[in-house]
């Protein structure tokens, strides 16, 4: 009782400081949360909710976050069954879990993520239909010349088939599911994928926006350039939502958190700097199966 | 009770338990010297025990909760399909884990096929050859390589044999089964050859001294008398590199290029038990028939790695009979 009261007194004193100090622009931080949870799931997602749960740990110290990066489908499971409280995702629940499980949870969707296909930097093409793309990755297309380029062996660098990355690229710019083809190779992490496409001649892989640099090349989906402002305008569909599950609806210091990853702060500072698109600059939305509304 | 038994006895006591018997007399006090003794005595035995007992606990619980969630696999799949089928590819629910079986013997093979005989001409010069200053350098050199983390060894791989295997060989990755066992012989080489070296070591000195008065070289003493003397050792550093060789995960992952099909030829990309299930496990839903199929390579890996210490231990044990 005496403990309650103490830290009752604590967390208020602590509070009042709060919000003397701060100048009404996180209004909605100063109240008294407190609480512990822990979010896991999708390494994808990991280091923006690291950063931003720091920030939010800052601003209350009555609420502890804990981060893991696990995978998406661990994720999933772990707040599906109440081991974490919050579950990261590249993908819709409805895509991993059973309908029953994924309908107990309640989806949040803090960032988008924009994918291109990267290819080395020595072969001369630019841009790829999705015809031809759905040829290379299913191996009926094996040489650069078929599809516009020099006379150069193609070289598939793919994620492993359980990838939320891969489940995307498969689903928004092929339009269908590949196999591991024979002579194709998979890898786990996006940035041994980039050093291997930037390294190997003829090799194509496929990567998420925030990881192009000079050393791949991007090409063109359709004939659209592969950026931020073609995927918030709806016009590059090669894209996936990142997802914060809850189960049933989040309490006070989860959803507070929350609300702070929607926030204006973090939707255009630490979303932006860590490569993703802010949500609220979406002009389309996607549903589960893909349908796209304005 | 056991108090009045142990003192009857005689003063040499036969056993650790009845240690402290030889303290004939107490001061008649309850917590005197010798009660005290074998009082401790008695927590040290149960202490022991509990310890023994948890290890096998902890590694009969490991088992069984592989095999509980591994066999659930066999609820959607048959046991012909998930051994004898070449064809994994679960998002299409077929789970055929042939390949990787295949993939892990095949790429232990080839890995002790090169590494042993290396291992053991290095154990050969390091235990004959050798002057004394160069072995104690060497000796330490080797004992040092293996404690290098496997990742880097993995990471090396990657940066500076993949791109040479692709440039020497005009393949166009250049990863593959050969890549993995090229990585795994570094990996292993050092363990079997200081092991071995040590079993060469304790070869009596009058094998040698008989042979050489029989006018043999130093060449046909070596390899017809000493390593022949030194066998069991031997075998046992070969199984020892063996099953770091069999559950080797992520210097394998980075060079072996992941896509499930029959390692077949050296430059294929393949996979094995092991890295198949790095790479997947961590996207998969935990109660998916994907996620048992992945528990039930685990388990087949547990059962190949005991498999591995039965033999070694056979192996210590005839060495030690001769």
């Amino acid at each position: 009782m005496l403990l309650m009261v103490l830290t009752l007194t604590v967390a208020l004193a602590a509070c009042g400081q709060k919000n003397n100090s701060s100048n009404g622009g996180n209004a909605s931080e100063g109240s008294s949360l407190s609480g512990s949870f822990l979010a896991s799931g999708s390494s994808a997602l990991q280091p923006l909710v690291d950063q931003v749960s720091k920030k939010f740990m800052d601003a209350n110290s009555g609420v502890s976050v804990q981060v893991q990066a696990g995978g998406s489908g661990t994720g999933l499971t772990q707040v599906s069954e109440g081991q974490s409280q919050i579950g990261n995702s590249d993908v819709f629940a409805e895509e991993k879990l059973d309908a029953a499980k994924a309908a107990e949870l309640v989806d949040h969707q803090v960032a988008v993520v924009g994918m291109a296909a990267v290819v080395n930097k020595d072969i001369t093409i630019d841009n790829l239909t999705k015809q031809q793309l759905v040829d290379i990755f299913t191996g009926k297309v094996t040489n650069w010349k078929d599809v516009g380029g020099n006379d150069q062996k193609i070289q598939i660098i793919n994620r492993p088939s359980s990838s939320g990355t891969r489940a995307t690229f498969e689903k928004f710019a092929l339009g269908q599911k590949s196999e591991d083809l024979q002579g194709s190779i998979q890898e786990d992490s996006s940035g041994t994928v980039k050093k291997l496409v930037g390294e190997t001649p003829g090799a194509i892989g496929y990567l998420a926006l925030s990881y192009l640099d000079d050393s791949v090349k991007a090409v063109k989906y359709e004939g659209v350039e592969a950026s931020a402002d073609n995927v918030a305008n709806g016009t590059y569909p090669v894209w996936a939502y990142e997802h914060m599950y809850t189960k049933g609806e989040p309490d006070a210091a989860i959803k507070a958190f929350l609300d702070y990853m929607m926030s204006d702060e973090v939707q255009n500072g630490d979303v932006v700097e860590l490569g993703y698109i802010p949500a609220n600059k979406m002009q389309v939305k996607r549903d589960v199966d893909g349908n796209i509304t304005k | 009770m056991q108090l009045e038994s142990s003192a009857q006895r005689p003063i040499i006591g036969t056993g650790a338990s009845e240690l402290g018997g030889s303290i004939k007399a107490g001061s008649g006090k309850k917590f005197d010297r010798k009660n005290r003794l074998l009082i401790y005595n008695r927590f040290f035995k149960i202490a022991c025990i509990a310890s023994a007992v948890f290890v096998c606990l902890v590694l009969f619980s490991i088992l069984f909760f592989m095999f509980r969630t591994g066999v659930l696999t066999f609820q959607d799949v048959s046991p012909m399909t998930f051994f004898f089928s070449t064809d994994w590819s679960p998002e299409n629910e077929s789970y055929g884990a042939f390949v990787f079986i295949f993939g892990t013997f095949a790429l232990t093979l080839l890995t002790l096929v090169i590494s042993v005989p290396l291992s053991v001409i290095i154990a050969v010069f390091l235990a004959e050859v050798a002057p004394k200053w160069l072995r104690n350098i060497l000796r330490p050199v080797l004992d040092l390589l293996v404690g290098i983390p496997s990742v880097v060894y993995g990471f090396l791989g990657l940066t500076i044999l993949i791109p040479l295997l692709r440039d020497l060989t005009g393949t166009n990755m250049g990863d593959g089964i050969l890549a993995a066992a090229i990585v795994l012989t570094i990996m292993v080489l050092p363990t079997i050859s200081r092991i071995s070296d040590d079993a060469i070591s304790v070869v009596p000195r009058k094998y040698r001294d008989a042979s050489y008065a029989l006018g043999a070289t130093r060449f046909q003493t070596i390899f017809k008398v000493i390593v022949p003397a030194a066998r069991s050792g031997i075998m046992y550093a070969v199984i020892l590199g063996m099953a770091r060789a069999i559950g080797e995960t992520m210097a394998v992952v980075m060079v072996i290029g992941n896509t499930p099909q029959l390692a077949d030829a050296l430059f294929k990309p393949t996979s094995v038990l092991t890295s198949n299930i790095v790479m997947q496990i961590a996207n998969v839903p935990f109660d998916s028939t994907w996620n048992n199929a992945l528990y039930m390579m685990g388990f087949l890996l547990l059962i190949i790695s005991l498999l591995m210490i039965v033999l070694v231990r056979m192996f210590q044990r005839k060495g030690a009979q001769q």
